[in-house]
């Protein structure tokens, strides 16, 4: 068994909207900055023990499919790491 | 024959919906989660709240509650299952009905009263209005905007799934009459089959003529016609 660190990335669809983006957005705005676009995203970092890198990209990617993503709103993208 | 108000750690609305079907004589319960269903289960409410605190989003921890299992198979034998709010949250996230409520527009938790019209009155929570009735709700949601593809609204709406759209007084439906920015001013929808309906505005807080309107009252007599 090897340990692994996976990073599950969730960001909502091209498309969608994102009204706490943009409430951002304009927040930083009335402070000063310029900006062309600000987009926000969920990050969960797991640790778990897999056979193979194979073995952990699949049940992260279950994991990520089954509740940390929602399929209607967002795409994902997992990156995995030998401890 | 009851029907199961289900109760999640977080749900608020669970007693209203129970009050509001008891003055319509209907049996209800209360029922925990972690309980299971009752083996007399007639249908079923998931009710309005904060499940979980709307952890990771509204809805998604509820929906993985062994319970929703349960919840399924009821609606496979064509029993009425109704989520309200938080409970329409819950039923999108656990694929009871398409689509996702998301994050109002304003970015903002909105509580007010909203004019309804009516899209579909050949089902169990409609048959009590006409198509085209304006009716008054009361919304309570941060996250109420119904999010879906494009090419499934365009079947939902195909397969005359729409029960409610967000309108003004006067029944038409206009981006201002859009409290929270829902595609194509969508507040309520019915699963594959009719008898499954989720919606963001609450009936049972439309039910008991001391509080105000009872345009709600006819949505929860699906439950009484089973």
């Amino acid at each position: 068994m090897t340990t692994y660190s996976a990073t599950v990335t969730v960001r909502l669809k091209q498309g969608v909207l994102d009204p706490e983006a943009q409430t951002t957005k304009q927040a930083l705005e009335r402070l000063g900055f310029e900006l062309d676009s600000l987009s926000s995203v969920d990050q969960f970092e797991i640790e778990l023990d897999a056979e193979s890198e194979n073995s952990a990209r699949e049940r992260v990617t279950e994991m990520t499919e089954r509740l940390l993503a929602n399929p209607t709103m967002h795409d994902y993208e997992v990156t995995l790491d030998q401890r | 024959m009851t029907v199961a108000v289900i109760q999640f750690g977080g749900s608020n609305c669970d007693r209203d919906t129970v009050r509001a079907l008891d003055a319509l004589d209907i049996d209800a319960e209360l029922v925990w989660h972690e309980d299971g269903l009752p083996a007399d289960v007639d249908g079923i409410v998931l009710p309005g709240g904060f499940s979980y605190g709307d952890y990771l989003r509204a809805g998604a921890m509820a929906a993985q509650s062994p319970i929703l299992e349960d919840v399924r198979t009821v609606t496979e034998e064509g029993k009425p299952v109704l989520g309200i709010c938080n409970g329409a949250q819950i039923g999108c996230e656990s694929s009871l009905t398409p689509g996702a409520f998301t994050v109002n527009k304003s970015a903002r938790f909105q509580c007010e009263h909203v004019h309804l019209r009516v899209e579909n009155a050949e089902t169990p929570w409609t048959s009590g209005y006409n198509k085209g009735d304006v009716v008054t709700f009361p919304i309570a949601h941060g996250e109420g905007r119904f999010e879906i593809a494009d090419e499934r609204l365009e079947e939902l709406e195909a397969e005359n799934r729409v029960l409610f759209r967000y309108c003004d007084a006067n029944g038409n439906i206009t981006d201002e009459a859009n409290p929270n920015g829902s595609k194509h001013n969508i507040a309520g929808i019915t699963g594959e089959r009719d008898s499954v309906a989720v919606m963001m505005p609450h009936p049972e807080r439309a039910s008991l003529a001391d509080i105000g309107t009872t345009d709600g009252q006819d949505v929860l007599r699906a439950f009484a016609q089973t």
